[in-house]
Order: structure tokens, then sequence, then C-alpha cells
């Protein structure tokens, strides 16, 4: 039942046109949790000069790491929107490695979700950034 | 003391436009995303045209969140890059032959980014602006703000903090 329900988040994530364009994949999902990661590609370089990926890059990775979180906690009947995202970047990603994001839906109401994530590269001790973000609560009406 | 001659407007214009379109075309996440800069004198608004690629909802359909941010994201960095390179710009302190052959001035660093989404992004192009609130030696605050159909409807906001390259860097 339960691994029903990933493969269908999966399926769910991998249908999103800007997620399956920068080649995202959730590994982990349930009761508040996700993790997905992003490959390291050369298209979505920030800086020439140090091939480190973009902040757009690894935000469009926290955010739908965060919504899918929100989504799968067990309180949360369906859909959900981001209301906001604030993303903290702690170091740079190291270039030519994959980011991973582990996000945790630590509270929600009827109406909102609190979420918060952290986005790491090869380097397990020092996380490349962290966000928090509220997300809203669709109903199934 | 005889005042410097007034430049033709085609050779202010070409300096300029040289000196952004090396900034904006030599990021590759910014040419993925397909995003370009509309300039009028020094004030820039960033486009990003309706793509597929954008989409986060299917359903709805609605522009990716996280698209969403990158555009706000790479609308404050080069729009403050841009309002620091602006005097040199001016002043022909600056070698857009550089820029050309891609040795980007260093860009700010992105320290925080916030990002309230308004309302659903919908499957059209979207508009940006950048207001640079407070650019010191080490530090800038910026402000965007983001719309699609009514310049006065803005569909998402956000405010970042950034770290300002060394001048010692180049």
């Amino acid at each position: 039942m339960a691994h029903q329900k990933v493969k269908m988040a999966k399926q769910f994530i991998s249908a999103i046109p800007h997620c399956k364009a920068l080649g995202m994949t959730l590994t982990e999902i349930g009761d508040g949790v996700a993790v997905m990661e992003l490959p390291y590609d050369l298209r979505l370089v920030g800086d020439p000069e140090t091939g480190v990926l973009h902040g757009g890059a690894v935000s469009a990775l926290m955010d739908t790491c965060c919504g899918a979180a929100a989504m799968s906690h067990p309180s949360s009947p369906a859909g959900t929107a981001t209301i906001d995202l604030r993303i903290d970047y702690m170091r740079a990603a190291t270039p030519g490695q994959n980011v991973r994001t582990r996000a945790e839906c630590y509270h929600i109401t009827r109406s909102v979700a609190f979420v918060r994530a952290v986005a790491m590269d090869d380097d397990q001790d020092n996380p490349v950034a962290t966000a928090t973000g509220a997300f809203t609560v669709e109903g199934l009406s | 003391m005889s005042r410097k001659p007034i430049e033709p407007v085609q050779v202010v214009k070409q300096r300029r436009d040289a000196a952004l379109s090396g900034l904006v075309h030599g990021v590759p996440y910014v040419q993925y995303m397909g995003i370009e800069f509309d300039r009028r004198g020094d004030e820039l608004t960033a486009v990003m045209p309706f793509d597929e690629k954008l989409i986060g909802n299917p359903m709805l359909p609605a522009l990716h969140g996280g698209a969403i941010a990158g555009f706000l994201e790479t609308t404050a960095v080069i729009g403050l890059a841009w309002s620091v390179l602006w005097e040199d710009i001016e002043t022909g302190n600056f070698d857009s032959d550089e820029l050309a052959i891609g040795h980007l001035p260093r860009l700010p660093k992105t320290i925080d980014f916030n990002v309230d989404y308004l309302r659903s992004g919908l499957p059209r192009d979207a508009y940006a602006r950048a207001r640079v609130n407070r650019s010191g030696r080490r530090y800038a605050s910026v402000h965007v703000e983001a719309w699609q159909d009514q310049r006065g409807k803005l569909f998402a906001q956000a405010t970042g903090h950034f770290l300002m390259p060394s001048k010692q860097d180049g």
C-alpha cells in the first residue's frame, strides 16, 4: 500500500514539466517527509567561471520537495501551492555533484502547511542551502 | 576646462547593449530559462516568455514556483550587477569586448531569497523589475516585482540579500 503511494507520488512528480526538464527525481516520500535529487547539469550553471549551479535550479528543487512533503502529510487531503518560500544559501554547491534535498512538513493546520528543507551535495556535513516555506492546504471539495 | 564632447546616440546605445547582452547571455541557466532583458536607459525589465517546460501544475495549468523563483532571482542578480556596472559603462571604464568573449564581471552572490507567491502564474509571458534598495560595499538588498498581463497586478514578489564581489577580484 505504502509502496503504491510512493510509486504514485513519483509518477506525479515526473509528470510536472519543469521538474522533468530539470531532471529531478523523487527518492523518498511519506508522512510529511520527501527526499529529492537534482543531477548536476551544465545547462543549469549560474556562474560560468566556476560551474556552480544557479540558485534558481536549487530553488525549483526545494520548492518541489517542500510541496511534496506538504502533500504527503497524513492531514493533507489533496494538492498544495506555495504561499512563500525563503532560501538561505550557505555555500555554493560543488560543481559536478548532484544536489539532494530533504523536506519535512513539521506542522499543518486546516489551511496552511509549514515546511522546512535542507539541500546537500556529497559533503553531508555542510549544507548547501536551507529553506522554510508556507504552503496552502487544498481541500478535496 | 573643456567639456567632454557628447557621444553620438548609437555609440552610447551600442556600448550599453553590449554590456547587458554579455551579462545576460553569459549565464547558461538564464539562457536555458529563456530570460531576456529589455532596456530603456538604465531601466531593465526582465522577460520570461512562456514555455511548456516552465509549467509546475499541468492541470491548471500554472507556472512552477521554482521557475518563478529562478526568474525573480535572475532579475535581482542581473539588476544589481547592472546597477553597479552602469557607472563604468557610462564613463567608458569598461571593456565590452572582454564581456563579449565571455569574461563576465564577478556577479553578486545570493545570501538569501524570499519569494511571495501572490497568485498562480498563468501560462503566459512574465515580466519583472528589480529595485536595489541598498547597495553597499559588501552587502546589497534588492526587491523584485513580477507581473503578467497587468503591471499593477503582481503575481509574485521577492526580497533578497546579496554579497557583493570584491573589487580586487576584477
